[in-house]
């Protein structure tokens, strides 16, 4: 093992988070569920749902908060730092680990599934029988079913918004690891303008990605309920963008924290961890690019 | 050492009290502990819904419940067992014992580790809540069987399933963040010379699960999210008509589905190999090559998932290879059973409870093991596919394997969580009605499902009546005298015959070195491992 010092471990004190966590997350799933059945019979948004995510809004202040003022009161050593990172590591890991879920229900739908329905494999019969004069290509505008789920009228390419979206995520992974040069050299001004880029091309994708559903809602037919084209797509980009969502918070965070003069030079954990989670969603990204919007 | 946590009081050695100690906890043992009785009496819960089940099946014919309610317990008593039971029993364990063997004062990031814990009684409610309103005439609980396949799940799953989509959400929440911080201990909590080859096959395998949880718990959640959407938003990720495939949810919720027949038995191999070289009374044989057996079988458990999924449809090539893969599991396998085996060849051995319960695990394990075998074999399993014959099959991993090594390790650590021995005579009653209860519950399984009745149905053909009946009094003792069990574990926190530090005179490790009971933080001071 390392040298830190064990004389000096540091464990927190007894914390009513956690429980403040359960509360709000199991009101919030409640709420969601409920509002999903009340708006299906006609009826309207449960009131859990509010009160869950507005104790979701509380933890989340609450607990980071505590744990901003323990750092500035400098109560983690090397240890807890390290107890952190790797956190953080097997966090994003975890995330991939989501994704690959969707990634994999994608592929096997363009390798196997429309295959198997246009009468691939052994599956003549299926073909014959089930879905006659099915034709399994991809990007599917035509659903096997295409009376009772109609298909998408066209497809989403990657050039315009998408390209422009790569771009622009490509570029925020740049002026982010800029600003975090910066607050190693201890420079702060630089630092407070290249994340306040950042965040200001974090929120431009979220508003062309907004743009682009709406293009796909009105003109192009392309639905969450136009078939698994639609499904995967919209799964996909929106668990990113939520994803980018919660990424450009984080960031906002760090930056009103970068303002509020918080981070030094080789204590700044908070500021590489979001840095780090950027670079995920921006690696995503490039993944739905290929596999989404290009291929 | 232990003189040395004595002297160090600090403001943390005093244990808050009251309510509080509990909803509040960053303490390990608090938290460990908490586990564990979730854990005991959910084993309750679902205990008593396979009584009900095979109160049912006792004779042919429909006697005491609706089939509509008997697919509500097949599947509730599946997920609590699995999700309620066995995993959260493992990570209470985790939560004990990790921290002692490495020479930690608690795990890495306590409070998060609290939290792991109290999202579980939310997921919880919020399932069984659904089989108390099903019980009032609200609507009808769960009821597509554990595995929850579309489209009996989506399309025909009744309102509850999104209810207990989100209880899957959370109890997937939960254990990421106990694998995350089990991970987080082991790398980073380590005594100072304890490398990673000196840690205890306990931690090891602690360690190889938590890695299996956090790749595919959240494949998990992506399949439920896709439950959801399907379900209720229009998606068509199961839906042939729009170009999905409900095969698909099949192959999602496996790639998940196997690893966690590995979470569930992998910490099992860890306590049989710290209690079968205590009372061996020799070091464990081939530590490495179980350190290498477990990374194996942790490797192989991600590209075997399809061999559930035999009999569904598969091209010829994936068939073969889904075989073959996972024939290979059994060469890591069998060099557990024959290093546990070699331990204790020429040991000086004693037959206590705990050593009891661990013998008894090598042998009911192996059985499951060697059924496995034989359901790997694709063309054979053609035959055993959802027959009584799988049903046997995990529940001789699961049941007399999995359970058992909970059961073993309760017994061979309560001396050091409370200070006290247990009922010696009490165990051993435990142990025998146990074992002798199980396989009177799940052998027979074998032959009905030979013979071809089919799982997860209230009633059945005339010719397995005798087979069901000779199950329903197994399960009966069975389920009985695990009320032993807990008056035994009651009477031992109560008071009893005091512990010894050592507690075991073949017991060897850091945990050992601890006072018993435990000090409120392990090691406040860290140890110095040789």
């Amino acid at each position: 093992m390392s040298t830190t010092n064990h004389g000096d471990y540091f464990i927190p004190e007894p914390s009513k988070w956690p429980i403040v966590g359960t509360v709000a997350l199991t009101t919030t799933v409640i709420g969601v569920v409920n509002t999903i059945h009340s708006m299906q019979a006609g009826g309207s948004m449960s009131l859990l749902l509010p009160i869950g995510l507005l104790l979701i809004a509380y933890l989340f202040f609450g607990w980071f908060g505590a744990v901003i003022d323990e750092s500035m009161a400098g109560l983690y050593n090397e240890q807890v730092d390290r107890s952190f990172r790797i956190g953080m590591l097997w966090f994003i890991f975890s995330e991939v680990m989501f994704f690959a879920a969707f990634f994999g229900a994608l592929f096997y739908a363009r390798v196997f599934a429309l295959d198997w329905l246009a009468g691939g494999s052994n599956n003549a019969m299926t073909n014959e029988l089930l879905w006659p004069g099915f034709e399994g290509v991809w990007p599917l505008l035509t659903n096997p079913d295409n009376a009772a789920i109609p298909g998408p009228k066209e497809s989403m390419g990657p050039g315009g918004l998408p390209a422009i979206n790569t771009a622009i995520l490509l570029l925020s992974s740049v002026t982010v690891t800029i600003a975090h040069h910066a607050l190693r050299q201890d420079h702060r001004k630089p630092l407070i303008l290249w994340l306040a880029a950042t965040v200001a091309l974090g929120v431009i994708f979220l508003f062309l990605q907004v743009e682009e559903y709406v293009h796909a809602y009105q003109e192009m037919g392309l639905t969450l309920d136009s078939g698994i084209y639609g499904s995967t797509f919209f799964m996909l980009t929106g668990f990113h963008g939520f994803h980018v969502t919660m990424g450009t918070t984080m960031l906002l965070v760090m930056l009103i924290r970068a303002i509020k003069g918080h981070f030094t030079s080789d204590n700044h954990f908070a500021f590489e961890a979001v840095a780090w989670y950027w670079h995920f969603v921006d690696v995503v990204w490039l993944g739905l690019f290929i596999f989404v919007y290009w291929l | 050492m232990s003189a040395v946590i004595e002297e160090h009081h600090d403001h943390h050695d005093h244990k808050p009290s009251g309510i509080g100690r509990w909803l509040f906890s960053t303490n390990h043992k608090d938290i460990g502990t908490m586990y564990l009785w979730f854990s005991f009496i959910m084993f309750f819960v679902g205990g008593a819904m396979a009584l009900v089940i095979r109160a049912e099946l006792f004779q042919p014919g429909l006697q005491l419940v609706e089939p509509e309610f008997f697919n509500q317990m097949t599947t509730l008593h599946g997920l609590i067992m699995v999700f309620g039971v066995i995993m959260p029993g493992f990570v209470g364990l985790a939560n004990w014992m990790v921290p002692m063997m490495i020479g930690a004062p608690d795990m890495a990031l306590p409070r998060m580790n609290n939290w792991s814990f109290w999202l579980l009684p939310g997921a919880f409610g919020m399932l069984i809540a659904s089989l108390i309103m099903s019980l009032m005439g609200m609507g009808s609980a769960p009821n597509f069987g554990w595995t929850f396949y579309a489209p009996l799940s989506t399309t025909y799953g009744p309102a509850s399933t999104d209810y207990f989509i989100f209880s899957v959400h959370l109890m997937g929440i939960s254990s990421i963040m106990g694998a995350i911080n089990i991970i987080a201990t082991i790398m980073n909590m380590r005594a100072p010379g304890m490398s990673y080859m000196k840690m205890p096959i306990f931690v090891w395998t602690w360690f190889i699960t938590a890695y299996l949880l956090i790749a595919v718990m959240p494949v998990l959640a992506g399949v439920v999210t896709m439950m959801l959407m399907d379900r209720n938003f229009g998606t068509s990720f199961f839906n042939a008509a729009g170009g999905g495939d409900p095969v698909l949810f099949q192959h999602v919720f496996w790639f998940f589905g196997h690893p966690e027949v590995y979470i569930m038995i992998l910490p099992a191999f860890g306590v049989v190999s710290q209690i079968v070289p205590t009372f061996a009374r020799k070091k464990i044989f081939g530590y490495s090559s179980m350190v290498y057996a477990t990374a194996s079988i942790a490797f192989l458990s991600f590209i075997v998932w399809a061999h559930h999924m035999f009999t569904t449809g598969m091209p010829v090539a994936g068939e073969l290879f889904f075989m073959y893969a996972t024939m290979l599991i059994a060469i890591p396998t069998g060099v557990k059973v024959f290093n546990w085996v070699s331990t204790m060849w020429r040991g000086s051995m004693t037959f206590e409870t705990p050593m009891l319960f661990a013998i008894g695990f090598i042998f009911l394990f192996t059985i499951g093991g060697f059924t496995g075998l034989m359901m790997c074999i694709a063309p054979a399993d053609f035959q055993y596919h959802d027959t009584y014959f799988i049903v046997a099959h995990f529940h001789y991993v699961l049941a007399t394997g999995a359970a058992f090594s909970i059961m073993a390790a309760v017994y061979f650590w309560i001396p050091k969580w409370t200070g006290n021995m247990y009922d010696e005579k009490l165990g051993k009653l435990h142990f025998w009605l146990t074992a002798i209860g199980g396989n009177i519950l799940f052998f027979p399984m074998h032959f009905v499902g030979l013979a071809g009745m089919p799982r997860r149905i209230p009633d059945y053909s005339l010719q397995f009546a005798e087979f069901n009946a000779m199950a329903t009094v197994g399960a009966f003792i069975f389920g009985f005298s695990q009320l032993i069990f807990l008056y035994n574990v009651i009477k031992t926190i109560r008071g009893g015959e005091k512990a010894t530090d050592q507690v075991w005179e073949g017991a060897d490790g850091l945990e050992w070195t601890l006072p018993s009971p435990a000090p409120f933080h392990s090691f406040t001071t860290p140890p110095t491992v040789k």
